[in-house]
Protein backbone atom coordinates (compact mmCIF):
# COMPACT_ATOMS: atom_id res chain seq x y z
CA UNK A 1 0.00 0.00 0.00
CA UNK A 2 1.57 3.43 -1.21
CA UNK A 3 0.32 6.52 1.14
CA UNK A 4 0.89 10.33 0.99
CA UNK A 5 2.18 11.85 4.05
CA UNK A 6 1.09 15.80 4.23
CA UNK A 7 2.79 18.33 6.77
CA UNK A 8 1.77 21.67 6.70
CA UNK A 9 2.41 24.53 9.42
CA UNK A 10 5.01 27.09 10.35
CA UNK A 11 8.74 26.43 8.69
CA UNK A 12 11.41 25.20 10.85
CA UNK A 13 14.28 23.93 11.52
CA UNK A 14 14.31 19.82 11.31
CA UNK A 15 10.70 19.03 9.98
CA UNK A 16 11.87 16.34 7.59
CA UNK A 17 14.09 14.81 10.07
CA UNK A 18 11.32 14.77 12.68
CA UNK A 19 8.51 12.98 10.07
CA UNK A 20 11.27 10.55 8.30
CA UNK A 21 12.67 9.42 11.73
CA UNK A 22 9.08 8.49 12.36
CA UNK A 23 7.99 6.82 8.98
CA UNK A 24 11.99 5.08 9.32
CA UNK A 25 10.96 3.68 13.26
CA UNK A 26 7.62 2.02 11.39
CA UNK A 27 9.84 0.78 8.10
CA UNK A 28 8.20 3.32 5.80
CA UNK A 29 9.84 3.55 2.91
CA UNK A 30 9.75 7.09 1.42
CA UNK A 31 9.98 6.99 -2.78
CA UNK A 32 9.14 11.05 -3.11
CA UNK A 33 9.36 14.21 -1.17
CA UNK A 34 8.46 17.67 -2.25
CA UNK A 35 7.92 21.22 -0.28
CA UNK A 36 7.12 24.35 -0.88
CA UNK A 37 7.79 27.23 1.82
CA UNK A 38 6.16 30.14 1.15
CA UNK A 39 6.86 32.73 3.37
CA UNK A 40 6.79 30.68 6.71
CA UNK A 41 4.33 28.76 5.56
CA UNK A 42 5.79 25.11 4.90
CA UNK A 43 3.91 22.60 3.26
CA UNK A 44 5.92 18.86 2.49
CA UNK A 45 4.30 16.07 0.57
CA UNK A 46 6.17 12.54 0.58
CA UNK A 47 5.01 9.61 -1.16
CA UNK A 48 5.89 6.51 0.93
CA UNK A 49 5.66 2.59 0.54
CA UNK A 50 4.02 1.24 3.67
CA UNK A 51 4.10 -2.51 2.05
CA UNK A 52 6.70 -3.57 4.87
CA UNK A 53 5.62 -1.18 7.95
CA UNK A 54 6.22 -2.69 11.05
CA UNK A 55 3.11 -1.55 12.85
CA UNK A 56 -0.59 -1.54 11.86
CA UNK A 57 -1.49 1.62 9.84
CA UNK A 58 -3.34 3.11 12.88
CA UNK A 59 -0.48 3.13 14.41
CA UNK A 60 1.80 4.83 12.43
CA UNK A 61 -0.61 7.43 11.54
CA UNK A 62 -1.34 8.29 15.83
CA UNK A 63 2.93 8.76 15.96
CA UNK A 64 2.82 10.83 12.94
CA UNK A 65 0.19 12.98 14.43
CA UNK A 66 1.30 12.96 17.66
CA UNK A 67 4.89 13.77 16.23
CA UNK A 68 3.06 17.20 14.90
CA UNK A 69 1.51 18.33 18.17
CA UNK A 70 5.08 17.81 19.74
CA UNK A 71 6.74 20.08 16.85
CA UNK A 72 3.62 22.03 16.19
CA UNK A 73 2.65 20.88 12.76
CA UNK A 74 -0.45 19.33 10.98
CA UNK A 75 0.52 15.87 10.12
CA UNK A 76 -1.46 13.95 8.07
CA UNK A 77 -1.14 10.43 6.18
CA UNK A 78 -3.42 9.34 3.99
CA UNK A 79 -3.77 6.09 1.66
CA UNK A 80 -2.89 7.47 -1.63
CA UNK A 81 -5.65 6.15 -3.84
CA UNK A 82 -8.16 8.78 -2.88
CA UNK A 83 -5.83 11.19 -4.43
CA UNK A 84 -5.25 9.25 -7.66
CA UNK A 85 -9.18 8.67 -7.92
CA UNK A 86 -9.77 12.73 -7.51
CA UNK A 87 -7.21 13.71 -9.91
CA UNK A 88 -6.41 10.88 -12.13
CA UNK A 89 -9.17 9.57 -14.61
CA UNK B 1 3.42 11.50 -9.01
CA UNK B 2 0.69 13.81 -7.93
CA UNK B 3 1.03 17.08 -8.11
CA UNK B 4 1.46 18.83 -4.40
CA UNK B 5 -1.33 21.09 -5.87
CA UNK B 6 -3.55 18.68 -6.10
CA UNK B 7 -3.01 16.72 -2.80
CA UNK B 8 -3.17 20.02 -1.13
CA UNK B 9 -6.82 21.08 -3.13
CA UNK B 10 -8.52 17.39 -1.65
CA UNK B 11 -6.87 18.17 1.89
CA UNK B 12 -8.36 21.57 1.76
CA UNK B 13 -11.78 20.33 0.30
CA UNK B 14 -11.85 17.74 4.14
CA UNK B 15 -10.39 20.21 6.18
CA UNK B 16 -11.63 23.62 5.36
CA UNK B 17 -14.88 23.20 2.79
CA UNK B 18 -16.58 20.00 4.49
CA UNK B 19 -16.28 17.57 1.78
CA UNK B 20 -17.51 14.31 3.16
CA UNK B 21 -19.07 10.66 2.41
CA UNK B 22 -22.36 11.39 3.96
CA UNK B 23 -23.30 8.10 4.33
CA UNK B 24 -22.61 4.12 4.09
CA UNK B 25 -25.62 2.33 3.57
CA UNK B 26 -25.77 -0.97 3.91
CA UNK B 27 -29.27 -2.49 2.09
CA UNK B 28 -30.51 -5.63 3.55
CA UNK B 29 -33.64 -8.01 2.11
CA UNK B 30 -36.09 -9.18 4.92
CA UNK B 31 -37.82 -11.37 2.61
CA UNK B 32 -36.42 -14.68 4.24
CA UNK B 33 -37.88 -13.65 7.76
CA UNK B 34 -41.61 -13.42 7.27
CA UNK B 35 -43.51 -15.31 9.62
CA UNK B 36 -46.78 -15.67 10.50
CA UNK B 37 -45.78 -15.30 14.43
CA UNK B 38 -44.62 -11.84 14.64
CA UNK B 39 -42.14 -12.50 17.99
CA UNK B 40 -40.26 -14.82 15.60
CA UNK B 41 -40.86 -12.29 12.64
CA UNK B 42 -39.14 -9.68 14.74
CA UNK B 43 -36.31 -12.31 16.22
CA UNK B 44 -35.21 -13.14 12.85
CA UNK B 45 -35.50 -9.74 11.31
CA UNK B 46 -32.75 -8.71 14.66
CA UNK B 47 -30.31 -11.35 14.16
CA UNK B 48 -30.39 -11.14 10.50
CA UNK B 49 -29.56 -6.69 10.37
CA UNK B 50 -27.11 -7.58 13.38
CA UNK B 51 -25.33 -10.77 11.20
CA UNK B 52 -24.99 -9.03 8.00
CA UNK B 53 -23.82 -5.32 9.53
CA UNK B 54 -21.91 -6.25 12.18
CA UNK B 55 -18.76 -5.19 10.44
CA UNK B 56 -20.34 -2.11 8.95
CA UNK B 57 -19.75 0.84 11.79
CA UNK B 58 -15.94 -0.91 12.16
CA UNK B 59 -15.33 -0.94 8.14
CA UNK B 60 -16.23 2.64 7.89
CA UNK B 61 -14.36 3.47 10.43
CA UNK B 62 -11.47 1.73 9.15
CA UNK B 63 -12.05 3.26 5.75
CA UNK B 64 -12.35 7.30 7.01
CA UNK B 65 -8.70 6.31 9.30
CA UNK B 66 -7.05 5.38 6.10
CA UNK B 67 -7.92 7.70 3.41
CA UNK B 68 -8.64 10.50 5.57
CA UNK B 69 -12.05 11.42 4.77
CA UNK B 70 -14.70 11.54 7.24
CA UNK B 71 -17.78 9.40 7.17
CA UNK B 72 -20.60 10.75 8.54
CA UNK B 73 -23.01 8.24 8.99
CA UNK B 74 -23.48 4.43 8.30
CA UNK B 75 -26.91 3.13 7.94
CA UNK B 76 -29.07 0.22 7.34
CA UNK B 77 -31.91 0.14 4.72
CA UNK B 78 -34.15 -3.12 4.86
CA UNK B 79 -37.40 -3.85 3.13
CA UNK B 80 -40.29 -2.51 3.45
CA UNK B 81 -41.83 -4.00 6.72
CA UNK B 82 -45.43 -3.54 5.60
CA UNK B 83 -44.26 -6.35 2.73
CA UNK B 84 -42.64 -8.42 5.81
CA UNK B 85 -44.87 -8.10 8.28
CA UNK B 86 -48.02 -9.29 6.46
CA UNK B 87 -47.98 -12.63 7.19
CA UNK B 88 -48.47 -12.00 10.56
CA UNK B 89 -52.04 -10.42 10.45
CA UNK B 90 -51.29 -8.36 13.41
CA UNK B 91 -52.59 -4.77 14.46
CA UNK B 92 -50.34 -3.07 15.25
CA UNK B 93 -46.55 -3.38 13.20
CA UNK B 94 -44.87 -1.58 16.30
CA UNK B 95 -43.18 -4.60 17.60
CA UNK B 96 -41.51 -4.41 14.22
CA UNK B 97 -39.97 -1.04 14.70
CA UNK B 98 -39.18 -1.83 17.89
CA UNK B 99 -37.05 -4.55 16.39
CA UNK B 100 -35.28 -2.71 14.08
CA UNK B 101 -34.35 0.01 16.65
CA UNK B 102 -32.85 -2.71 19.12
CA UNK B 103 -30.80 -3.89 15.74
CA UNK B 104 -29.54 -0.33 15.26
CA UNK B 105 -28.21 -0.51 18.71
CA UNK B 106 -26.42 -3.06 18.76
CA UNK B 107 -24.71 -3.01 15.41
CA UNK B 108 -23.88 0.60 16.21
CA UNK B 109 -25.31 2.13 12.75
CA UNK B 110 -26.90 6.15 13.50
CA UNK B 111 -30.37 5.39 11.24
CA UNK B 112 -32.41 2.64 10.12
CA UNK B 113 -34.96 2.79 7.36
CA UNK B 114 -37.73 0.54 5.97
CA UNK B 115 -40.45 1.00 8.13
CA UNK B 116 -42.55 1.47 5.11
CA UNK B 117 -45.15 0.57 2.92
CA UNK B 118 -45.97 1.42 -1.09
CA UNK B 119 -49.31 2.74 -1.58
CA UNK B 120 -49.09 4.41 -4.98
CA UNK B 121 -51.73 2.35 -6.72
CA UNK B 122 -53.54 1.11 -3.51
CA UNK B 123 -53.18 -0.40 0.10
CA UNK B 124 -53.01 -3.64 1.24
CA UNK B 125 -54.13 -4.91 4.86
CA UNK B 126 -50.87 -4.75 5.74
CA UNK B 127 -49.78 -1.50 4.37
CA UNK B 128 -52.83 0.10 6.31
CA UNK B 129 -51.57 -1.49 9.54
CA UNK B 130 -47.66 0.16 9.09
CA UNK B 131 -49.32 3.79 8.42
CA UNK B 132 -51.50 3.33 11.39
CA UNK B 133 -48.27 2.06 13.29
CA UNK B 134 -46.07 4.99 12.02
CA UNK B 135 -46.83 7.62 14.85
CA UNK B 136 -46.25 5.35 17.77
CA UNK B 137 -43.28 3.60 16.46
CA UNK B 138 -41.79 6.76 15.54
CA UNK B 139 -41.95 8.39 18.78
CA UNK B 140 -40.80 5.18 20.72
CA UNK B 141 -37.79 4.71 18.45
CA UNK B 142 -35.23 6.89 17.56
CA UNK B 143 -33.77 5.47 15.13
CA UNK B 144 -36.39 4.06 13.04
CA UNK B 145 -37.29 5.65 9.61
CA UNK B 146 -40.94 5.99 7.75
CA UNK B 147 -41.73 6.14 4.21
CA UNK B 148 -44.43 6.12 2.71
CA UNK B 149 -44.55 6.15 -1.32
CA UNK B 150 -48.20 7.13 -2.30
CA UNK B 151 -47.72 7.98 -5.83
CA UNK B 152 -45.87 7.43 -9.06
CA UNK B 153 -45.97 8.17 -12.39
CA UNK B 154 -47.06 4.52 -14.04
CA UNK B 155 -50.03 4.70 -11.12
CA UNK B 156 -51.13 8.32 -10.47
CA UNK B 157 -51.29 9.46 -7.36
CA UNK B 158 -53.39 7.11 -4.19
CA UNK B 159 -55.63 10.43 -2.35
CA UNK B 160 -56.85 7.81 -0.24
CA UNK B 161 -53.33 7.61 1.64
CA UNK B 162 -52.08 11.35 1.13
CA UNK B 163 -56.06 12.17 2.97
CA UNK B 164 -54.55 9.33 5.96
CA UNK B 165 -50.99 10.48 5.71
CA UNK B 166 -52.46 14.36 6.73
CA UNK B 167 -53.57 12.81 9.97
CA UNK B 168 -50.67 10.34 10.54
CA UNK B 169 -48.60 13.45 10.08
CA UNK B 170 -50.16 15.13 12.73
CA UNK B 171 -50.21 12.09 15.13
CA UNK B 172 -46.65 11.61 14.52
CA UNK B 173 -46.01 15.39 15.74
CA UNK B 174 -48.50 15.15 18.66
CA UNK B 175 -46.32 11.83 19.78
CA UNK B 176 -42.94 13.32 19.88
CA UNK B 177 -44.62 17.21 21.37
CA UNK B 178 -41.82 17.48 23.89
CA UNK B 179 -39.28 17.19 21.24
CA UNK B 180 -41.04 19.61 18.72
CA UNK B 181 -42.55 16.93 17.06
CA UNK B 182 -38.98 15.62 15.86
CA UNK B 183 -40.45 11.91 14.68
CA UNK B 184 -42.01 14.13 11.34
CA UNK B 185 -38.42 14.45 10.21
CA UNK B 186 -38.34 10.65 10.54
CA UNK B 187 -41.44 10.39 8.17
CA UNK B 188 -40.74 10.42 4.20
CA UNK B 189 -43.62 10.81 1.95
CA UNK B 190 -42.74 9.87 -1.46
CA UNK B 191 -44.23 10.13 -4.79
CA UNK B 192 -41.96 8.14 -7.39
CA UNK B 193 -39.94 6.72 -4.22
CA UNK B 194 -36.61 4.87 -5.39
CA UNK B 195 -35.51 1.41 -4.22
CA UNK B 196 -32.01 2.23 -3.51
CA UNK B 197 -31.89 5.59 -1.73
CA UNK B 198 -28.78 5.50 0.80
CA UNK B 199 -30.16 8.86 2.56
CA UNK B 200 -32.37 8.98 5.32
CA UNK B 201 -34.88 9.33 6.46
CA UNK B 202 -36.24 7.81 3.08
CA UNK B 203 -34.25 4.88 2.71
CA UNK B 204 -35.40 1.37 1.85
CA UNK B 205 -34.38 -1.49 0.21
CA UNK B 206 -36.94 -2.21 -2.47
CA UNK B 207 -37.70 -5.63 -3.85
CA UNK B 208 -35.78 -5.49 -7.20
CA UNK B 209 -32.80 -5.20 -4.85
CA UNK B 210 -30.06 -8.30 -3.91
CA UNK B 211 -30.00 -9.60 -0.73
CA UNK B 212 -27.32 -7.49 0.83
CA UNK B 213 -25.90 -4.52 -0.84
CA UNK B 214 -23.82 -0.89 0.34
CA UNK B 215 -25.05 1.95 -1.43
CA UNK B 216 -22.83 5.77 -0.75
CA UNK B 217 -24.10 9.14 -0.46
CA UNK B 218 -21.86 11.59 -1.18
CA UNK B 219 -21.48 15.04 0.00
CA UNK B 220 -20.17 18.83 -0.72
CA UNK B 221 -22.18 21.41 -0.93
CA UNK B 222 -18.71 23.41 0.65
CA UNK B 223 -16.75 22.34 -2.26
CA UNK B 224 -19.03 23.54 -4.74
CA UNK B 225 -19.31 26.42 -3.55
CA UNK B 226 -15.86 27.60 -2.92
CA UNK B 227 -15.28 26.54 -6.41
CA UNK B 228 -17.96 29.35 -7.85
CA UNK B 229 -15.78 31.59 -6.29
CA UNK B 230 -13.52 31.07 -9.34
CA UNK B 231 -15.73 31.88 -11.40
CA UNK B 232 -17.60 35.03 -9.91
CA UNK B 233 -18.91 37.41 -12.66
CA UNK B 234 -18.15 34.84 -15.40
CA UNK B 235 -21.38 33.58 -17.68
CA UNK B 236 -23.41 30.43 -16.79
CA UNK B 237 -21.53 28.12 -19.05
CA UNK B 238 -18.02 28.90 -16.61
CA UNK B 239 -20.73 28.07 -13.82
CA UNK B 240 -21.93 24.73 -15.08
CA UNK B 241 -18.39 23.59 -16.41
CA UNK B 242 -16.41 24.26 -13.33
CA UNK B 243 -19.53 22.55 -11.04
CA UNK B 244 -19.06 19.40 -13.48
CA UNK B 245 -15.47 18.86 -12.83
CA UNK B 246 -15.93 19.76 -9.01
CA UNK B 247 -18.67 16.95 -8.99
CA UNK B 248 -16.56 14.55 -10.62
CA UNK B 249 -13.92 14.75 -8.00
CA UNK B 250 -16.38 14.50 -5.59
CA UNK B 251 -18.08 11.86 -6.40
CA UNK B 252 -14.81 9.68 -7.66
CA UNK B 253 -13.90 9.77 -4.37
CA UNK B 254 -17.44 8.36 -3.31
CA UNK B 255 -16.84 5.78 -5.79
CA UNK B 256 -13.62 4.55 -4.13
CA UNK B 257 -15.16 4.73 -0.79
CA UNK B 258 -18.15 2.59 -2.05
CA UNK B 259 -15.95 -0.26 -3.78
CA UNK B 260 -13.51 -0.46 -0.69
CA UNK B 261 -16.42 -0.98 1.43
CA UNK B 262 -18.05 -3.29 -0.85
CA UNK B 263 -14.55 -5.39 -0.96
CA UNK B 264 -14.30 -5.42 2.83
CA UNK B 265 -18.07 -6.28 4.00
CA UNK B 266 -18.44 -8.66 1.17
CA UNK B 267 -21.39 -7.46 -0.27
CA UNK B 268 -22.55 -6.08 -3.68
CA UNK B 269 -21.48 -2.21 -4.24
CA UNK B 270 -25.28 -1.03 -5.18
CA UNK B 271 -24.64 2.62 -6.35
CA UNK B 272 -23.47 5.99 -5.61
CA UNK B 273 -26.11 8.69 -5.01
CA UNK B 274 -24.87 12.01 -5.94
CA UNK B 275 -26.99 13.92 -3.89
CA UNK B 276 -25.64 17.69 -2.63
CA UNK B 277 -26.59 17.12 0.88
CA UNK B 278 -26.37 20.28 3.10
CA UNK B 279 -25.42 20.41 7.21
CA UNK B 280 -25.97 22.91 9.92
CA UNK B 281 -22.36 22.96 9.52
CA UNK B 282 -21.21 26.66 8.39
CA UNK B 283 -20.72 27.10 4.63
CA UNK B 284 -22.00 23.47 4.03
CA UNK B 285 -25.16 24.93 2.45
CA UNK B 286 -26.87 25.11 -0.83
CA UNK B 287 -28.33 28.61 -0.16
CA UNK B 288 -24.90 29.94 -0.45
CA UNK B 289 -24.00 28.04 -3.73
CA UNK B 290 -27.03 30.03 -4.95
CA UNK B 291 -25.96 33.06 -3.27
CA UNK B 292 -22.37 32.60 -4.74
CA UNK B 293 -24.35 32.96 -8.46
CA UNK B 294 -25.63 36.00 -7.51
CA UNK B 295 -28.97 36.35 -5.99
CA UNK B 296 -29.01 38.24 -2.60
CA UNK B 297 -30.37 35.05 -1.37
CA UNK B 298 -31.58 31.77 -1.58
CA UNK B 299 -35.74 32.59 -2.32
CA UNK B 300 -35.07 35.23 -4.84
CA UNK B 301 -36.47 35.79 -8.30
CA UNK B 302 -33.72 33.26 -10.37
CA UNK B 303 -33.74 31.10 -7.55
CA UNK B 304 -35.07 28.10 -9.51
CA UNK B 305 -33.06 28.50 -12.63
CA UNK B 306 -30.19 28.63 -10.16
CA UNK B 307 -30.82 25.14 -8.65
CA UNK B 308 -31.79 23.89 -11.86
CA UNK B 309 -28.30 25.21 -13.01
CA UNK B 310 -26.98 23.41 -10.31
CA UNK B 311 -28.71 20.24 -10.30
CA UNK B 312 -28.38 19.29 -13.50
CA UNK B 313 -24.59 20.19 -13.79
CA UNK B 314 -23.76 17.71 -10.47
CA UNK B 315 -25.26 14.80 -12.36
CA UNK B 316 -23.68 15.55 -15.96
CA UNK B 317 -20.46 16.00 -13.50
CA UNK B 318 -20.98 12.70 -11.73
CA UNK B 319 -22.44 10.16 -13.84
CA UNK B 320 -19.01 9.66 -15.61
CA UNK B 321 -17.00 9.32 -12.09
CA UNK B 322 -18.97 6.14 -11.04
CA UNK B 323 -20.16 2.99 -12.19
CA UNK B 324 -23.77 2.94 -11.02
CA UNK B 325 -25.70 6.06 -10.08
CA UNK B 326 -29.17 5.63 -8.42
CA UNK B 327 -30.67 6.76 -5.46
CA UNK B 328 -32.10 10.61 -5.05
CA UNK B 329 -29.28 12.16 -6.81
CA UNK B 330 -29.90 15.79 -6.62
CA UNK B 331 -29.31 18.88 -4.46
CA UNK B 332 -31.55 19.29 -1.24
CA UNK B 333 -33.32 21.63 0.07
CA UNK B 334 -33.84 20.77 3.75
CA UNK B 335 -34.48 23.89 5.49
CA UNK B 336 -33.22 23.38 8.82
CA UNK B 337 -30.52 21.45 7.82
CA UNK B 338 -28.52 23.88 6.06
CA UNK B 339 -28.40 26.87 8.16
CA UNK B 340 -28.31 29.17 5.66
CA UNK B 341 -31.72 28.58 4.06
CA UNK B 342 -33.13 28.67 7.54
CA UNK B 343 -32.16 32.49 8.11
CA UNK B 344 -33.81 32.73 3.39
CA UNK B 345 -37.09 31.30 5.88
CA UNK B 346 -36.86 33.22 8.37
CA UNK B 347 -36.41 36.50 6.85
CA UNK B 348 -39.53 35.61 4.75
CA UNK B 349 -38.20 35.95 1.25
CA UNK B 350 -38.17 32.07 0.97
CA UNK B 351 -41.58 30.89 0.70
CA UNK B 352 -42.96 27.40 0.77
CA UNK B 353 -44.42 28.27 -2.92
CA UNK B 354 -40.75 28.91 -3.98
CA UNK B 355 -39.37 25.46 -2.29
CA UNK B 356 -41.73 23.88 -4.20
CA UNK B 357 -41.09 25.48 -7.46
CA UNK B 358 -36.96 25.20 -6.91
CA UNK B 359 -38.48 21.02 -6.11
CA UNK B 360 -39.62 20.63 -9.84
CA UNK B 361 -35.63 20.71 -10.53
CA UNK B 362 -33.91 19.27 -7.97
CA UNK B 363 -33.69 16.60 -5.41
CA UNK B 364 -36.07 16.12 -3.69
CA UNK B 365 -39.24 17.94 -2.24
CA UNK B 366 -39.90 20.57 0.79
CA UNK B 367 -37.71 18.44 3.17
CA UNK B 368 -37.35 19.60 6.84
CA UNK B 369 -39.60 22.44 6.95
CA UNK B 370 -41.43 23.06 10.36
CA UNK B 371 -45.24 24.31 9.98
CA UNK B 372 -47.75 25.80 12.76
CA UNK B 373 -48.85 23.01 15.13
CA UNK B 374 -52.31 24.12 14.39
CA UNK B 375 -52.04 23.56 10.32
CA UNK B 376 -55.00 21.63 9.72
CA UNK B 377 -54.77 17.49 8.34
CA UNK B 378 -56.67 18.17 5.00
CA UNK B 379 -53.71 21.37 4.62
CA UNK B 380 -51.21 18.51 4.56
CA UNK B 381 -52.26 16.15 2.90
CA UNK B 382 -52.87 19.43 0.10
CA UNK B 383 -48.97 19.96 0.48
CA UNK B 384 -48.58 16.33 0.11
CA UNK B 385 -50.61 16.05 -3.19
CA UNK B 386 -49.07 19.02 -4.36
CA UNK B 387 -45.70 17.84 -4.67
CA UNK B 388 -46.65 14.26 -5.78
CA UNK B 389 -48.09 16.07 -8.97
CA UNK B 390 -45.04 17.45 -9.53
CA UNK B 391 -43.44 14.47 -9.26
CA UNK B 392 -45.64 12.33 -11.23
CA UNK B 393 -45.98 14.56 -13.95
CA UNK B 394 -42.31 15.92 -14.24
CA UNK B 395 -41.07 11.44 -14.18
CA UNK B 396 -39.06 12.59 -10.81
CA UNK B 397 -38.91 11.40 -7.41
CA UNK B 398 -40.51 14.32 -4.98
CA UNK B 399 -40.88 13.75 -0.92
CA UNK B 400 -42.29 15.58 1.97
CA UNK B 401 -40.92 15.94 5.28
CA UNK B 402 -42.90 18.23 7.00
CA UNK B 403 -43.13 18.83 10.69
CA UNK B 404 -46.43 20.82 12.10
CA UNK B 405 -44.64 21.99 15.34
CA UNK B 406 -46.86 21.04 18.20
CA UNK B 407 -47.84 24.74 20.21
CA UNK B 408 -46.08 26.96 17.18
CA UNK B 409 -47.11 29.63 15.20
CA UNK B 410 -45.61 30.89 11.82
CA UNK B 411 -42.45 32.89 12.98
CA UNK B 412 -41.64 31.02 16.00
CA UNK B 413 -37.87 29.61 15.66
CA UNK B 414 -37.60 25.69 16.00
CA UNK B 415 -34.45 23.69 17.55
CA UNK B 416 -34.68 20.12 16.41
CA UNK B 417 -30.54 19.30 17.58
CA UNK B 418 -28.35 18.22 15.76
CA UNK B 419 -27.69 17.51 11.82
CA UNK B 420 -31.58 18.00 11.97
CA UNK B 421 -30.69 21.75 12.79
CA UNK B 422 -32.87 24.55 13.64
CA UNK B 423 -35.25 26.91 11.64
CA UNK B 424 -38.35 28.98 11.60
CA UNK B 425 -41.81 28.05 11.55
CA UNK B 426 -42.78 28.70 7.89
CA UNK B 427 -46.34 29.80 7.22
CA UNK B 428 -48.91 27.80 5.27
CA UNK B 429 -51.78 29.13 3.53
CA UNK B 430 -54.93 29.35 5.84
CA UNK B 431 -57.30 28.25 3.04
CA UNK B 432 -59.56 25.42 3.54
CA UNK B 433 -58.53 22.09 1.44
CA UNK B 434 -60.96 19.55 3.48
CA UNK B 435 -63.34 19.47 0.59
CA UNK B 436 -60.64 18.64 -2.00
CA UNK B 437 -58.99 15.84 0.15
CA UNK B 438 -62.30 14.40 1.72
CA UNK B 439 -62.79 13.08 -2.17
CA UNK B 440 -60.43 10.03 -1.78
CA UNK B 441 -59.83 7.55 -4.71
CA UNK B 442 -57.02 8.24 -7.29
CA UNK B 443 -55.63 10.39 -9.10
CA UNK B 444 -55.39 9.09 -12.68
CA UNK B 445 -51.82 8.56 -14.03
CA UNK B 446 -50.86 11.25 -16.58
CA UNK B 447 -50.15 10.46 -20.36
CA UNK B 448 -46.70 10.33 -19.89
CA UNK B 449 -46.90 7.08 -18.02
CA UNK B 450 -47.95 5.63 -21.61
CA UNK B 451 -44.92 4.77 -22.80
CA UNK B 452 -45.35 0.95 -24.34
Amino acid sequence: MRAIVTVIGRDKVGIIAAVSAVLAACNANILDISQTVLQEYFAMVMLCDLSKISVPFTELKRKLREKGEEIGLEIRIQREDIFNAMHRV
Amino acid sequence: MLSQSEILQTIKMIEEQNLDIRTVTMGISLYDCARGDMKEACTLIRSKIERMAKNLVRTAKDIEEEYGIPIIHTRVAVTPIAQVAAATGARSYVPFALALQEAADSTGISLIGGFSALVHKGSSESDKVLVDSIPEALSRTGKVCASVNVATTRAGINMDAVKTLGHTIRKAAELSADTSGSACARLVVFANAVEDNPFMAGAFHGAGEPECCVNVGISGPGVVREALKKVRGMKFDDVAEIIKKTAFKITRMGQLVAQEASKRLGVPFGIVDLSLAPTPARGDSIAQIIKEMGLEMCGAHGSTAAIALLNDAVKKGGIMASSHVGGLSGAFLPVSEDSEMAKCAASGELTLAKLEAMSCVCSVGLDMIAIPGDTPAATISAIIADEAAIGVMNNKTTAVRIIPVPGKKAGDWVCFGGLMGEGPVMAVSGLDCSAFIERGGRIPAPLQSQKN
